[in-house]
């Protein structure tokens, strides 16, 4: 006999939209988190893009605790002294219903939690779900670190971030490969409000997201720095095996990062309010695991749904969206009283059918292309270099042409026409 | 502002005060537990040449001994996965999430 219809481990993004929409289905669902509160073991970037939140959580930017709307984005390309930046500004993201956020995790995660509750699901906090309970195999529950702390359901919904260890005792992840993963590592900076207001060019609400290629002291992987509301956070994103075989520290390389001429002006004389990390699942679709078993479904980072696509670099909303089709599909099976794979199986459908893995197919090849060799450390100094010719005034020289530039600067980085054909397509294909 | 003090001002943000690691780390809180939730054996570290995790690990938490072991401390671990996940040993890590409540508690981030 089940404790309850649905344990969802794991008070997340993922984890509280699934159980949000189980407890409004009249389910009982318990949500274990093993941090004292939700969010507090969660760390990232720091940008969300809550608009999957529209159906579930009508108006929802009525009280999500935002720390800036992003209303400028500037894309960024670091070498050791040079930086090209695009910038782009819309006063449109600064009213409902918004694009990107600026937000805590903890205070983010705790107010999503909070809804879930409010729909009837349990929270538990600070309780560790140890394994699996199985029943000729199939899956029956979870075990916690609680005395007498068996938990039974009919569905286990793996939210359990980045190292799932449930998906992998449930056996729904291949083998792991450190290749597919990068370490996040970030510095929150306390400035006052009104030095950021004047440094990124914003006001009241408004806040500032660049995303840089380079500044990662050579280390495969890209760097950030986005405005909280009295905060900065820089960081960067480290590709494990490359991170693995340099001598740069993490702490290091943000240090290095925060001296650049580009960079130091920005965020001199930040005091570091925290200090954090977090693994990143990075490959997208060549990484994931079977998202479906019977008894069990994984969702969010525990089913490796980052999507690390360059210009695009999301994980909540797809960790939001695949909780609310995961409680969805839940749903449905227990309605059905059929909580096997194969009852299970609208989960897969509903990720197939929308952005979920739709993006994650399109953009398969774009992790790593964005994380490849050429792109890492050949093209930005291809580039920096291409438009500090075209905008160097080298009189009495007259102005080369365009094309020379880029010609003589591809040679000089030692680009073949051949691979950056192939990037172009590779390029095109996921971007295009 | 002369150009003599914007020379010092430049020369200033150059030397950005270096901070000991001790006091970054010291910014995050940890509500440390009395089980290590991470174990690491160090006889199979002795005989490991790359030690991906002393470079690695966003804590420090690795550091390496000058008898050739590694010396380990769980306390102030952010329990990303990193280490296990670099580690290129077989059974020199054991990897487990602190017990509930415990462990980093994020605020800011």
């Amino acid at each position: 006999m089940a404790d309850v219809d649905v344990v969802v481990v794991g008070a997340g993004p993922a984890g509280s939209t699934a159980a949000t929409v189980l407890a409004r289905a009249g389910h009982s669902v318990i949500l274990l988190e093993r941090g004292p509160f939700p969010g507090s073991k969660n760390m990232y970037g720091g940008v969300v893009y809550p608009r999957i939140l529209d159906q579930l959580h009508p108006e929802w930017w009525e009280d999500a605790p935002i720390q800036r709307w992003v209303t400028r984005r500037s894309t960024m390309v670091l070498t050791d002294d040079q930086a090209l930046t695009v910038d782009f500004r819309s006063e449109k993201w600064g009213r409902p219903p918004y694009n990107g956020a600026t937000a805590f995790r903890p205070d983010w995660d705790s107010w999503l939690a909070s809804k879930a509750q409010a729909a009837g699901a349990t929270l538990v906090c600070s309780t560790t779900a140890t394994g699996l309970l199985r029943e000729r195999g199939r899956v029956v529950g979870v075990t916690t670190d609680r005395p007498e702390g068996d938990l039974r359901a009919d569905v286990v919904i793996a939210c359990d971030g980045v190292n799932s260890f449930l998906a992998k005792d449930a056996g729904l992840y291949g083998e792991v490969d450190a290749a597919n993963y990068t370490v996040g590592v970030k510095e929150t900076l306390g400035l006052p409000k009104e030095v950021i207001d004047e440094r990124f060019a914003v006001r009241g609400r408004e806040g500032v997201d660049i995303e840089i290629l380079g500044g990662t002291g050579g280390v495969n992987g890209g760097a950030f720095l986005y405005t909280n509301f009295d905060t900065l956070a820089v960081g960067c994103v480290l590709k494990l095996p490359a991170l693995a075989a340099q001598e740069l520290r993490p702490e290091a390389i943000i240090a290095g990062l925060k001296r650049h001429p580009a960079i130091a002006p920005l965020v001199e004389g930040g005091d570091v309010a925290e200090y954090s990390a977090h693994v990143i699942p990075e490959a997208g679709l060549a990484m994931m695991p079977k998202m479906t078993g019977d008894g069990i479904l994984v969702a969010g980072d525990a089913a490796a749904m980052c999507l690390a696509a360059g210009i695009w670099l999301e994980g909540v909303n797809f960790a939001m969206a695949s909780g609310i089709y995961a409680g969805e599909a839940a749903a449905e099976a227990l309605a059905a009283g059929d909580p096997s794979a194969a009852g299970l199986a609208g989960y897969e459908r509903r990720l197939e059918d929308t952005f979920v893995l739709r993006d994650h197919r399109k953009l398969r090849r774009a992790p790593g292309l964005v994380l490849s060799d050429r792109v890492q450390h050949l093209y930005p100094e291809m580039i920096a270099n291409t438009v500090e010719r075209m905008f160097r005034v080298d009189n009495p020289a007259p102005k080369p042409g365009l094309r020379a530039i880029f010609n003589s600067e591809r040679k000089r980085a030692g680009i073949k026409l051949a691979d950056l054909a192939r990037d172009a397509r590779d390029g095109l294909r996921s971007f295009g | 502002m002369t150009w003599k003090d914007v020379v010092e001002t430049t020369r200033e943000t150059e030397q950005w005060p270096e901070r000991s690691f001790e006091d970054l780390i010291g910014s995050t809180r940890f509500d440390v537990h009395e089980r290590a939730h991470i174990v690491v054996d160090d006889t199979v570290c002795r005989d490991c040449p790359s030690r991906e995790c002393i470079v690695a690990c966003p804590a420090k938490l690795f550091v390496p001994t000058s008898d050739g072991g590694i010396l380990f401390n769980y306390e102030q671990c952010f329990e990303c996965g990193t280490c296990y996940l670099v580690c290129n040993n077989e059974g020199a890590i054991t990897w487990t999430y602190p017990e509930g409540g415990h462990g980093v508690v994020f605020k800011l981030t």
